[in-house]
């Protein structure tokens, strides 16, 4: 990403030795219009990599979607729709401020463009904070990649030891610390540079426990996984047989002395069919009993952590890119709030956008790929 | 072009010599204003010295593995641990190669010095991007060194799983340091290609550019669309490290396969990542050297455009014993022939345009003659490799270290250097002595065909690569090979005497010492700060009829017949050239 | 070059999109993310994957065409966008076809166990792999 600075900050070389050179246009280009056809051919390039980038991960979701439709079936359950939805809601909210801060910075409305990037972060901080919900609670249930899954479906709550989510929450109450101190300190020294820029930033940190307490509203509003697991009779049955016949080659595989992992797998599996039997027992609900037995099915270390393995994966990837992303926005506000920018200079407003879009792309393939597997 | 006198009746156009001021190497002092340099020339210089430095550390993990070899059951490492030794030595021998050196060697280093002076341009479009991109170098490399120091890495530069997610070397730190190459290596990449788009001065159209550019976009386009992949790939291995995704490692349902689908996505493309930009140094070398118009330019020019995306169509020749399906197999197999056609276009095109040429043996033309012998070796055993069923035989024997060091040494590296003899005299204004140089030339091309020969008959006759112990019946063709790295590490150090001697002791090099038609020659040895003060005319890259030998100052020049330019005097003050 | 390339000094190359679009777009977007979200509940069968991609295919193309100003853009910077889709379907068509060859049972150590009798395996594999022919 450091393209963006390549390209627009080069304004500063001390050997300008050329006559009419603007202060923003660097000294190795000619006109304004080739430094940001320069940069914006370099963020097209950076966004192709960008593309690729992530393509590894959606080829191995492709690749075990292909082979196990049920794990994902199973799996998707646990993914909260809503939550889904209304992050896709935010950022697509996000993606219009930005496209009409790209509008601010080229007809150089400075208010409007500091007042977009600013509800730009904000959803921003609120998709992470919504996202900080999704996550504690999945790691609380045990719902982890394939090497740290612990997920018992006959206990899938269990007595916590660690708060995940004051974890996530407390650099962003440092960072909300941090920017309200600033506030305070620049209104304590009438400076009113650094007010303008440390009161978005407040607002904007102030947003991720905004997104917190959306998350968590909507999380208990839903009866965990509840209704939506309503497989259908006939897909329990081929899913049992697919186990079955695995177990039959698991049992094979394990009467190989050597073959530990087989064997400790094969015990895993029995005392999960154990304990998915006590848990009928324990409730007599229809419902549940459908739960229990698509979960027994695919709800494995082997199965359903590949699967939460790529769901991390890839939205790890993506949140990281959102982190990233409120890093270049921070920074354009800052510059905003210096009135850095007019109709010949808006490139780094543009090429953010561009790299804010393309997140905000890839978010609109991953929502139904993950969340709206029926 | 014509020896001897210059006709008379003509200018000579020579831009002389350069100030202390305007001499890149000398306009500003100190370790500081190399450091944060964001002039290309410098920068160059800095990635030529990293990518030397990394390139003798592997040549001397070479050494060791030959040296090891020269004897059946092992002569360098003994006791219980050798074997690992062995093992840890031919990985960190591979790894920097490929990652330190191969692949910045003439991209980074040669071309960044290179790529703006030869378009007319002031500098790259993104200096801090460049900068950049060196800085992430160094932090690669620091990588791999602290992966040296701390627990080695002994799975072979490809990082196969599952080995690589149980072995307990430093995987993840070896890993990271790919990884931030990668990222220099598409920072490099898109930088050129945006260069070369947007910064062409007036009059330099996509085909007046010198190949050299063209091989530079080509390789340019595949660092920027295959090193993300190999970005995700080591990303998604350090997670099955750390906390075992299940992607890649079979214990929780990943397949390895998958991994080596991943891996060479990337590092098949990156093979003509290593070697497009040698075939561009040799169309320019070739060209220069037989004072002859490249034959058949536009055919050389798609051709590199050509091996780009055909490079994409076959990385599955990696992995035909690996287990893949016999359908992909047999597709993968096909396609990789047709990456021979382009290759193949080029050798003809150079060999044409030696024919009837009036080739000067120097330096630089030994080293491409030398390339064009061992790339063509190279290629026709790699159609060996990519024949299904001969490769169920060859795979993964010496037959294959051969055939690819024939490509990677005797084709990246002979252009690298005669690349850097070529460019020398531009790049630090100073000649070196022919004769070492061409002594130097000979000897490399000697050794290296005693050493790797004598490896194609190793491998047909069933030795296995990466073993540190063989049967003695192998032991002849091992030594003979072993002596042949000695000779040409004998090689190597008399070019590196050469080149650091012509610093020290070297004559002033002229603007033009070859006789080259392409713009670096047309600025001043080493070329000023700002490469041209205004944009340069730029003509035929490869028109030598108004170049001539000038005899009694031992330089090449440009002449153009005398013109009467009206006014003669006083110009008028809005003239066009101080409007630019 | 760009666009507005002929404006006399050069320099008038903003493109600036008006902002009844730039909100069109956004409930364009918001109607086919409810679209997509109600459909999930219909059960379609195998069907479900395409109209999913189709709809966050229109959804993307959307965001590229005015978001991205890319229908406002020089054409070489769309093509050099839109044929990175092209290098990443040839790796997920090659990598995924061979997948679905040679580990149908996405289980490679229950295959390898099998592989004394290869008759069974091939009707087993096949018998628990819900994607083979």
């Amino acid at each position: 990403m450091s393209t963006i600075e390549a390209a627009a900050e080069n304004a500063h070389d001390d050997h300008g030795h050329d006559h009419d050179h603007p202060s923003f246009l660097a000294h190795h280009f000619d006109t304004p219009e080739q430094q940001f056809d320069s940069g914006k051919l370099g963020i097209w390039l950076f966004l192709v990599t960008e593309i690729l980038f992530f393509s590894g991960m959606f080829c191995a979701y492709a690749i075990f979607r292909m082979l196990r439709p049920d794990v994902f079936e199973g799996c998707s359950q646990f993914l909260n729709t809503k939550l889904g939805a209304i992050n896709t809601g935010v950022l697509l909210f996000s993606s219009l401020t930005m496209a009409w801060s790209v509008r601010c910075s080229q007809v150089q409305q400075n208010r409007g463009l500091v007042g977009m990037l600013a509800a730009t972060i904000c959803c921003a901080m609120i998709f992470l904070g919504v996202k900080a919900i999704e996550y504690s609670h999945k790691w609380e249930m045990g719902l982890l990649p394939a090497g740290l899954y612990f997920y018992d479906p006959a206990n899938p709550h269990p007595e916590s030891h660690t708060n995940y989510l004051f974890y996530i929450c407390l650099p962003f109450m440092i960072l909300l610390g941090g920017v309200v101190a600033w506030l305070i300190a620049s209104l304590v020294t009438r400076n009113t540079f650094h007010l303008k820029c440390a009161m978005p930033l407040s607002v904007a940190a102030a947003c991720f426990f905004v997104g917190i307490g959306l998350g968590m509203v909507l999380e208990s509003g839903d009866s965990e996984h509840g209704s939506e697991v309503a497989a259908t009779a006939e897909l329990e049955t081929e899913i049992s047989l697919i186990a079955n016949s695995d177990d039959i080659a698991l049992e094979r595989l394990a009467g190989d002395a050597a073959n530990s992992g087989a064997k400790s797998e094969l015990n895993a599996r029995m005392q999960q069919l154990e304990t998915a039997g006590s848990s009928i027992v324990q409730d007599g609900e229809e419902i549940s009993g459908a739960i229990v037995s698509v979960e027994e099915n695919v709800m494995t270390q082997r199965k359903a952590g590949v699967f939460f393995s790529i769901y991390y994966c890839m939205t790890g990837v993506h949140a990281i890119h959102i982190l990233v992303g409120i890093g270049f926005l921070v920074w354009l506000l800052i510059r905003a709030v210096r009135e850095d920018f007019n109709p010949q200079y808006f490139g780094p407003v543009d090429y953010v956008g561009l790299y804010w879009h393309l997140v905000d792309l890839i978010w609109i393939y991953l929502f139904p790929l993950l969340y709206l597997i029926r | 072009m014509s020896a001897g006198s210059i006709p008379s009746g003509n200018q000579i156009k020579d831009p002389g010599y350069p100030t202390a001021s305007e001499n890149y190497l000398t306009n500003s002092k100190g370790p500081w204003t190399w450091l944060f340099t964001l002039d290309h020339k410098r920068i160059g210089v800095m990635y030529l010295i990293g990518v030397m430095t990394a390139f003798f550390a592997a040549g001397l993990l070479a050494l060791l593995i030959r040296l090891h070899l020269f004897r059946p059951e092992g002569a360098v490492f003994t006791g219980p641990e050798a074997n690992n030794w062995y093992n840890q030595v031919f990985t960190l021998h591979g790894a920097i190669m490929v990652f330190l050196f191969i692949i910045p060697s003439i991209p980074a280093a040669l071309g960044n010095f290179l790529v703006p002076v030869m378009l007319g341009a002031k500098d790259v479009a993104f200096p801090r991007l460049n900068l950049s991109s060196f800085y992430l170098w160094v932090f690669g490399a620091l990588f791999f060194v602290g992966a040296l120091m701390a627990s080695g890495l002994d799975t072979g530069w490809t990082f196969y799983t599952p080995y690589s997610t149980s072995t307990d070397s430093s995987v993840i730190l070896a890993t990271s340091g790919a990884f931030i190459l990668g990222f220099s290596s598409i920072f490099t990449g898109l930088n050129f290609i945006v260069t070369i788009n947007t910064m062409r001065p007036p009059g330099m159209t996509w085909f007046r550019m010198p190949l050299f550019l063209w091989a530079t976009y080509a390789t340019s386009i595949i660092q920027v669309l295959a090193t993300p992949v190999l970005g995700i790939t080591l990303l998604l291995l350090i997670a099955e490290r750390v906390m075992h995704i299940g992607i890649f490692d079979p214990e929780f349902n990943g397949d390895p396969v998958t991994f080596q689908h991943f891996f060479w996505f990337y590092s098949h493309p990156a093979v003509y990542i290593m070697i497009l930009p040698a075939f561009g140094v040799i169309s320019d070398l070739i060209s220069v050297h037989s004072h002859k118009r490249i034959f058949g330019y536009r055919f050389i020019a798609y051709s590199s455009i050509a091996i780009a995306l055909l490079g994409f169509l076959v990385w599955g020749h990696h992995m035909f014993t690996a287990g893949m399906g016999p359908m992909t197999t047999i597709i993968f197999s096909a396609l990789t022939f047709t990456v021979s056609v382009p290759s193949a276009i080029k050798v003809f095109n150079w060999l044409a345009t030696m024919y009837k040429g009036s080739i000067s043996l120097t330096t630089p033309m030994c080293f491409a003659l030398a390339f064009i012998f061992l790339f063509t070796i190279g290629g026709l055993t790699g159609l060996h490799l990519g024949t299904l069923a001969t490769d169920m035989h060859l795979h993964d024997t010496y037959f294959v270290v051969a055939h690819f060091h024939y490509v990677m040494v005797g084709g990246t590296l002979v252009s690298f250097l005669g690349a850097l003899f070529h460019w020398w005299p531009k790049m630090f204004g100073k000649m070196y002595s022919e004769f070492g140089g061409r002594l130097a030339a000979v000897i490399i091309f000697l050794g290296f065909n005693l050493t790797f020969l004598p490896q194609f008959v190793l491998g047909s006759r069933g030795m296995p690569r990466r073993y540190a112990t063989y049967d003695p019946e192998f032991q002849t063709l091992h030594q003979v090979s072993t002596a042949g790295t000695l000779l040409l590490l004998v090689g190597l150090l008399v070019a590196l005497y050469v080149l650091v001697r012509s610093l020290i002791k070297g004559e002033r090099a002229p603007a033009n010492p070859w006789g080259g038609a392409t713009l670096e020659w047309h600025c001043t040895s080493p070329p000023p700060f700002y490469n041209f003060d205004r944009p340069p005319a730029v003509g035929d890259p490869y028109d030598f009829s108004d170049i001539f030998w000038d005899t009694e100052n031992e330089r090449y020049v440009t002449v153009e017949p005398d013109r009467e330019i009206a006014p003669t005097e006083t110009p008028e003050p809005a003239h066009a050239e101080s409007t630019n | 070059m760009s666009a507005h390339g002929e404006s006399k000094d050069g320099y008038d190359f903003a493109h600036p999109i008006p902002v009844p679009m730039l909100l069109s777009v956004f409930f364009a977007l918001v109607f086919l993310t409810i679209v997509t979200v109600a459909q999930a509940s219909f059960d379609i069968g195998s069907l479900d994957i395409l109209v999913v991609m189709v709809i966050a295919t229109i959804k993307a193309a959307l965001v590229m065409a005015f978001f991205m100003h890319m229908a406002y853009d020089k054409p070489f910077n769309v093509i050099i966008f839109l044929s990175s889709f092209g290098f990443v379907a040839l790796f997920l068509i090659f990598t995924m076809s061979d997948s679905a060859q040679t580990s149908p049972a996405f289980e490679p150590v229950v295959e390898e166990v099998m592989e004394t009798d290869q008759e069974s395996t091939n009707v087993i594999a096949e018998e628990s792999s819900a994607t083979s022919e």
